[in-house]
């Protein structure tokens, strides 16, 4: 078998492929808008939501990239450090404002309590994670530190789980995030803890960039992630400088966790991990490695999931369609992945660093 | 060193100790044990655990001192005794003073009453616990001072006794039924009345079996370096097949079924059917290098086939026979991996595990759509998938289908075996290294990557019809993530690359969970320990390949540069 | 191994047949498929297969605390301590059979309470008849599990209600008592949610109801509203989603922020029954209904028996089927009791015998209401209540 005829049909498949999954996407599109199932205010809706849901994605998804860009290994333990953050805030400070009334008489200093709380304990859980876990094994094969990721995430899972048990914990409706805000222009409203996430998420990523391209500390990661040995060379402190891009991306997962807990208003021991998986994919989407690539993969994701369902399936007549929102988002990775493979927004390092 | 710095860091360990044995309390555990009595009505196993922190912790720090520190090593094993019980003397005061349990759900009464040795009043159960740690750490950190030999018999004796306390469910099983089986059933009963009273060994037969296992400990020299080498066996060598090795295994494997009983049988059931997906995975990934985390799709799919083409409930077809259908499903699979080889055969690394994540998920989440329940059931799975049989005999106990299991892991092990030093083998293991040189060196990437999907794929398929009709009903929540991620784990923990590592990882780490069963709500806690202890302990697996060997040992330098690739 | 070594194996082997030979006791087993013997001072041994790990934890730890309560109150059967033996039933068939492989390779285990789930107990039904064993679910409500067609296979029982019960009283609960006609239903790809849900769907549809939507939503998701919409564009009256804790309250509180779901009716069933989902659903909560088993218990049994699962669990009840379990556990002693015949000390049980006290109990007062077995072991007492949710609390409104 010569070499062009295995390419040929490789291309061939890829090009069906690509060709079948856009004909169902623009004939899905044009029969679900045929049929006109709902006003123009709730595809707006859907956008919002997605966005939503997106800019938690993109918050968990900055600890992947960062961790990526820094040690190239996944840290399939992050969920659990999103999921450590807020379940402990919730039980033992959340809960006692709430019962005792302060949460509601100072709204502002208990979400800042809440906030730094939960960013704190998810901090201590991943510097701890990476003294224990990887910090050993950074010389092994790749490979060896992915299984202990996976160890750590099903450690702190039931970890939590033991300490304070496998219920639900609702989290107390704050009155000041109660209720919507009009978008006139939209001729939508939004939910005011809708406003709150993504503006937090702004700020955020914003804050975040500033720490990464401006701060010496935010240098001293950027040179570990070009060359641990140079970077050692020059007097950088590469573990300290590892745990510290670990608190950061742990930091992150704080803050998505305390929007988490505001917007869905429960918490319990097992809500890190699809979060997790979900973020990595919005990592890998964006393109890993690169902290606007988390940021543009958490929110296609999210809106993926939101609007996809109904906009692609509904249309071709695909019973409980929403059923199948991973299936979209999934597909659309692989779609982008084909046509771009390096991510969204990801420099071109597939080829021989990824 | 110095012996103030020395204090300090016992200080230190000390804490550390305390940290542990404090989440021992704080999850439940200590108290969950402390039902099991390792010794009938002497020790339980839960006091086991809050106390062998310190003692090993004490026991590891002595060990490395310098030799002149030796002398006061008893002391430094004492401070850290004393260090590890501070935690947990808070913790027994702060519930006097609190109600943490509205916090700790499982900080608990009877924890309290397990800490502190029934005392009533708190701070004298405190200072009990304290004292008792210490003690303890103490002897354990003395044990330096004493010869080797009784050293070593001691701790043989200890171990066993813990064994037998923890695995004493299944001893009791075994003894009962082994010894009803040669005497009589009543006897075998009586015989287990004898040594274990409710899953614990009784005082008397505690302490016979542990002066045997002193004695035979005391007794047994250990074995140099080469005698280790010597002793291990290979089946072929020079060429030759070692029959001296291979009639006894193969023995054993025959009768292994008549040793193990029904439910040791469905273990090892379970075991193998993780072996054959294991060494399909270990085609993809530790062979051709290629990072597949939604393995679980094949097995899905194999499975599937399997219910679809033989059951007798509405949603079985053609109602075949499982040996008609086996070919199927495999091929099927086989033809699955080629679908998702293609599209992803320019991505690399983490593109590509991602991607296949995602494979396995649309894969289970098509299983348990709306959309395909007319043809595969939705939520409510495939019922009434037969046994496989020959003739009139049905294969129902496990003590049978062990037979299907053992032929289908012989035949993937020998597929794996040959392919390994064939020409393709070879060919994966140069795209591992490297793709570009390899496609330089005239490698077809493409065929080789679909051929390392294809048949990793179909390893898993056939396990998946095996599973299919080993559970007579497959329901799509059997298939998610976690399946694919335990497979991951088990090759790597086993020694990614290779065979016998393969059968290693499985037993450790889909055997040994489901042995300790009754632990169930802790189960997950322990299997997350383990592969990071293993991990740590040993990152190139247990039974590792001679290729990752020389990698691992080669200068580090170069290897750190390809793996941060 | 040394000779020494040997000869002191051969001891001890020697010396416990001897004692075994002065132990032989006078009893015949005379039932059909073997006895359980327990020598005096041995535990009576039940297991329990049910699910304590993963996402659905909260369903297997209330029932597995709902027999130690009633191991708790029971104390000892004929003078024999009662021991638990607990395994997990991983919610799923291959959990089920490996549990039930356990189980019943262990001659000294009497009966089962198990499984939680109803996949799980489709596998271990088949194994743990066929080795001679009882088992009596708690919260097995799948219709297949007794259908002599299907999946039944005989010592097999539950104490919890089949779906088509409940299913159908909801339906007439919508369409009789609200009046109204078009509803639509949500299930999460579960089993039991699918199973309920389709349940509802038929009844209400043979009742003269039209079913404007049945979709699904994804366990783990949070964002149920493009779900919600999806379902408002069918302007039904009437949502049943009968789905668990975390996504219940994820659709009934976020049903109030999607336009066309102002004045809709919601509904969810026992899977949302709990103190934590109280919690979770909040003030989204008024106005919703809860179907479910009956457990507005009443009784000082009840109260005694909160207190003892509170003591033990150190949490609120977790979810709906403890009761179901207490009861499950109370057939077996009551059945042990029957059946059991002293001997000396020692006890002794059929295995037919107590299959066959199983199926004959009529009328036994338990906590969820006076159990009678049908043929295929569908003991419970099936009264399906409707509920609201008043101040975080459960009240009755219908019947």
């Amino acid at each position: 078998m010569t070499r062009s005829k295995d390419f040929d049909f490789v291309g061939l498949f890829l090009w069906v492929f690509r060709a079948v999954i856009l004909i169902l996407i623009v004939w899905g599109t044009y029969a679900t808008i045929a049929d006109n199932p709902y006003e123009t205010r709730t595809w707006v809706d859907f956008i919002i939501f997605g966005l939503a849901q997106g800019s938690m994605y993109a918050l968990i998804a900055i600890g992947y990239t960062l961790v990526y860009g820094v040690l190239f290994m996944i840290n399939f333990a992050h969920g659990e450090f999103f999921m450590a953050g807020i379940l402990t805030t919730t039980v033992v400070i959340t809960t006692p404002l709430s019962e005792s009334g302060f949460l509601n008489e100072q709204p502002i200093l208990s979400l800042l309590i809440i906030a730094i709380s939960s960013m704190a304990v998810s901090i201590f859980i991943s510097v701890l994670t990476e003294r224990i876990a990887y910090r050993p094994l950074r010389k092994a094969p790749r490979l060896v530190p992915l299984i202990t990721a996976i160890g750590a995430s099903y450690f702190w899972q039931n970890y939590f789980r033991g300490l304070f048990g496998s219920g639900i914990k609702p989290i107390p409706q704050i009155e000041i995030l109660d209720g919507t805000i009009p978008l006139d222009f939209l001729g939508t409203t939004m939910l005011k803890s809708h406003v709150l996430v993504i503006v937090t998420t702004i700020v955020m990523l914003i804050a975040l960039n500033f720490f990464i391209m401006k701060t010496k500390t935010g240098k001293a990661i950027r040179a570990v992630a070009e060359d641990k040995d140079v970077a050692n060379l020059m007097g950088i402190n590469v573990d300290q400088t590892i745990s510290i891009t670990f608190a950061t991306g742990a930091a992150m997962a704080g803050i998505a966790g305390v929007l988490y807990s505001l917007v869905f208003r429960q918490v319990h021991f097992f809500m890190g991990f699809i979060p997790g998986i979900k973020a990595f994919t919005a990592a890998v989407l964006g393109g890993i490695g690169s902290l606007p690539g988390a940021a543009v993969g958490g929110l296609l994701l999210g809106m993926f999931e939101s609007v996809g369902p109904s906009l692609f399936l509904r249309g071709l007549g695909i019973p409980a369609f929403n059923q199948l929102k991973d299936v979209i988002a999934f597909t659309m990775l692989v779609m982008v992945l084909i046509f771009r493979p390096q991510g969204i927004v990801g420099e071109v390092l597939s080829e021989k660093k990824a | 060193m110095n012996i103030k710095k020395t204090y300090r860091d016992a200080w230190n360990t000390g804490w550390t100790a305390g940290i542990v044995a404090l989440s021992i309390s704080a999850l439940g555990l200590a108290e969950l044990f402390a039902k099991r009595n390792i010794v009938s009505g002497v020790i339980t196993m839960g006091q086991v655990m809050v106390f062998i922190v310190p003692i090993v912790m004490a026991y590891n720090f002595t060990k490395n001192l310098s030799m002149e520190q030796r002398k006061t090593g008893p002391l430094f094993g004492a401070v850290i005794g004393a260090t590890t019980a501070i935690p947990l003397v808070l913790l027994i005061i702060a519930s006097t003073l609190f109600n943490i349990r509205d916090i700790f759900v499982n900080v608990s009464p009877s924890l309290i009453e397990l800490l502190t040795f029934g005392q009533e009043n708190a701070y004298l159960g405190g200072l009990l616990l304290l004292v008792s740690m210490a003690l303890l750490s103490y002897l354990s950190a003395y044990t330096h001072q004493l010869p080797e030999k009784i050293k070593r018999s001691l701790f043989t004796g200890l171990i066993t006794i813990l064994l037998v306390g923890m695995f004493s469910e299944i001893l009791t099983e075994r003894i009962r039924s082994i010894f009803g089986a040669i005497f009589g059933s009543s006897v075998g009963s009586a015989i287990v009345r004898f040594l274990f009273k409710s899953k614990a060994i009784q005082s008397i037969p505690a302490i016979v079996v542990f002066a045997i296992a002193t004695y035979v400990g005391y007794r047994k020299i250990p074995k140099t370096e080469e005698e280790k080498n010597k002793s291990k066996r290979a089946f072929i060598v020079d060429g030759k097949v070692q029959w001296k090795t291979v009639i006894p295994l193969a023995v054993l494997l025959l009768i292994l079924p008549l040793l193990l009983g029904t439910y040791l049988s469905e273990v090892t059931n379970n075991v193998g059917i993780y072996i054959l997906m294991g060494l399909g995975l270990n085609i993809v990934v530790g062979f051709a290098g290629l990072l597949d985390l939604g393995y679980v799709a094949f097995f899905a799919i194999g499975a599937y086939t399997m219910a679809v083409l033989t059951s007798t409930g509405p949603l079985g077809l053609f109602g075949m026979s499982f040996w008609l259908a086996l070919p199927i499903c495999v091929i099927v699979a086989a033809l699955a991996g080629v679908m998702l080889g293609i599209p992803v055969l320019r991505m690399r690394g983490d593109y590509l595990a991602i991607v296949t994540l995602g494979f396995g998920e649309i894969i289970s989440r098509l299983a348990i759509s709306d959309m395909l329940k007319p043809y595969v059931g939705g939520a409510q799975g495939i019922l009434q998938i037969p046994k496989p049989s020959i003739g009139s005999l049905v294969f129902t106990k496990p003590e049978v289908l062990y037979y299907v299991v053992l032929a289908g892991v012989l035949l993937a092990l020998f597929v794996s075996w040959r392919l390994r030093d064939s020409r393709l083998g070879r060919q994966w293991m140069a795209m591992r290294e490297d793709e570009d040189v390899a496609e330089a060196m005239g490698i077809n990437l493409m065929k080789t990557k679909i051929l390392a999907f294809s048949i990793g794929a179909a390893f898993s398929g056939l396990a998946g019809a095996i599973f299919a009709s080993k559970l007579t009903s497959i329901f799509p929540h059997s298939f998610n993530v976690l399946i694919s991620i335990n497979v991951l784990s088990l090759i790597i923990v086993g020694g990614i690359g290779s065979l016998p590592g393969v059968i290693v990882g499985a037993a450790v780490l889909i055997g040994l969970p489901e042995l300790l069963r009754e632990f169930a709500e802790y189960r997950l806690l322990m299997y997350g320990l383990l592969l990071i202890v293993m991990m740590l302990a040993k990152p190139e697996g247990f039974v590792p390949s001679e290729v990752h060997k020389r990698e691992l040992h080669a200068t580090d330098e170069d290897f750190v540069a390809e793996a941060g690739d | 191994m040394s000779k020494r070594v040997l000869s002191i194996l051969g001891l001890i082997l020697v010396a416990s047949i001897a004692l075994v030979a002065c132990g032989g006791s006078s009893f015949e087993c005379e039932d059909a498929i073997g006895c359980v013997s327990y020598a005096e001072g041995e535990p009576v041994r039940i297991a329990s297969a049910l699910v304590i790990t993963g996402p659905n934890t909260q369903l297997g730890l209330d029932s597995q605390y709902g027999v130690e309560v009633a191991m708790s109150f029971q104390d000892t059967l004929f003078g024999h301590e009662i021991e638990l033996q607990a395994e997990d039933d991983g919610c799923n068939a291959e959990g089920g059979q490996a549990a039930g492989q356990k189980i019943t390779s262990d001659p000294s285990i009497v009966a089962i309470v198990g499984t939680s789930c109803s996949g799980a107990g489709v596998a271990m039904s088949s194994v743990v008849s066929e080795a001679g064993y009882s088992m009596v679910s708690p919260s097995n409500t799948s219709p297949v599990l007794t259908d002599p067609d299907i999946a039944w296979h005989p010592g097999y029982y539950r104490s919890a209600h089949n779906d088509k019960v409940q299913g159908a009283a909801i339906a007439d609960f919508a369409f009789n008592e609200l009046g109204l006609s078009t509803a639509a239903a949500i299930h999460d790809g579960d089993p039991y949610t699918e199973g309920l849900a389709n349940a509802f769907r038929v009844s209400f549809e043979a009742l003269g109801g039209s079913i404007t939507t049945f979709t699904a939503v994804v366990v783990g998701d949070t964002d149920m509203r493009p779900v919600l919409t999806e379902v408002a564009a069918g302007a039904p009256e009437f949502i049943y989603f009968p789905v668990f804790t975390a996504e219940c309250a994820f659709l009934a509180k976020q049903a109030g922020e999607v336009a066309g779901l102002e004045g809709t009716v919601l509904a969810a069933a026992d899977g949302c029954i709990s103190a934590d989902a109280a919690a979770a659903i909040g003030e989204a909560g008024a106005g919703m209904y809860f179907s479910g088993p009956d457990i507005s218990f009443t009784g000082s049994l009840y109260e005694d028996f909160k207190a003892e699962y509170t003591a033990i669990s150190g949490e609120d009840l977790l979810s709906v089927f403890h009761a179901h379990a207490f009861d499950a556990a109370r057939m077996i002693f009551a059945c042990v009791e029957e059946v059991g015949v002293e001997d000396g000390g020692d006890l002794h049980i059929g295995r037919q015998d107590l299959r066959d006290c199983l199926s004959a109990t009529s009328n036994f007062t338990g906590i969820t209401g006076s159990l009678t077995c049908n043929d295929y072991g569908d003991c419970a007492d099936p009264k399906i209540t409707v509920s609201e949710l008043v101040d975080g609390e459960y009240a009755t409104v219908w019947p």
